[in-house]
């Protein structure tokens, strides 16, 4: 167990080094870096590489924004296996519907109870 | 495209090259790493009380992890603490789901004295809807793709 949260240190720090590349050197935006991190993510589930690296570090992988990506094609994929080709619209969110929603939900629940500061 | 510069304009530019601050590269990764580590330590942790108190698989508790994680990232960004994770982790606390739920839940605070309808609800998305709209269409293409290849053969 204490194996898994070394992994996940390790694995999920890696994964913000890269983040903090392309940052530094490459001169990307936050914005633009998030979404690249994304779409790696999915182009990762499509290949079946990501599912491995979650196997083997847990929140390390599940945690940095690239398993959205992953989520996303696994949830399509998933569909359109039972329904096919139209799953890959209607199961999109399937699996990552919570990190969405909860952005939503808290979202409009920190604007009610935070004002901003400055 | 590149357009043809002014020769003074050559000549500031360089000058600003000059003059731009190095970035401590190799110092940002290391903050980075370790306060991406610890956020994804924190995640495990919280994994693991949903596998141990809660029906949840190792493959299913993803989905109520990153739950919890915005969770705290609303805490965290409501009481001003989240920017000064920031400041000190830059991608470090970007990459993980918090940076993404602070990013939406900072836009929603910020916007709140234009009202709820047109502050709130039109804002909460403007930092982070990049991130859903590449992940949309790029998790599309990949999994229309492999659909078909997986029906061709």
């Amino acid at each position: 167990m204490l194996a898994m949260f070394f992994w996940a240190f390790v694995v999920g720090g890696l994964i913000c080094v890269i983040g903090q590349l392309l940052f530094d050197v490459a001169k990307l935006t936050p914005a633009h870096t998030l979404s690249l991190l994304v779409v790696i993510g999915s182009v990762l589930g499509g290949l079946g590489w990501y599912e491995p690296l979650i196997n083997f570090a847990g929140a390390g992988a599940t945690v940095p924004i690239v398993s959205f990506g992953n989520s996303l094609v696994n949830g399509a994929l998933n569909e359109a296996s039972k329904h096919g080709m139209v799953g890959v619209l209607t199961g999109m969110f399937e699996i990552t519907s919570s990190g969405i929603s909860a952005a939503i939900v808290f979202g409009m629940i920190g604007a009610l109870l935070f004002k901003s500061k400055g | 495209m590149k357009k043809e510069l002014k020769p003074e304009q050559k000549k500031y530019q360089e000058l600003q090259q000059k003059h731009e601050t190095k970035r401590p590269v190799l110092a940002n990764c290391m903050k980075a790493f370790i306060v991406g580590g610890l956020i994804c330590v924190i995640g495990q942790a919280v994994s693991l009380f949903y596998m141990y108190y809660f029906n949840f698989t190792e493959k299913t508790v993803g989905n109520p992890t990153v739950a919890t994680m915005v969770f705290f990232s609303m805490l965290l960004t409501g009481f001003g603490i989240y920017d000064k994770l920031g400041q000190i982790g830059g991608a470090g606390s970007a990459v993980p789901v918090t940076g993404f739920g602070n990013a939406v839940i900072s836009a929603a605070i910020e916007h709140k004295t234009e009202g709820f309808v047109l502050g709130v609800g039109g804002n909460i998305f403007k930092l982070a809807g990049a991130v859903i709209v590449w992940g949309v269409f790029s998790a599309f293409v990949v999994a229309l793709i492999k659909t078909l290849w997986l029906m061709w053969i």
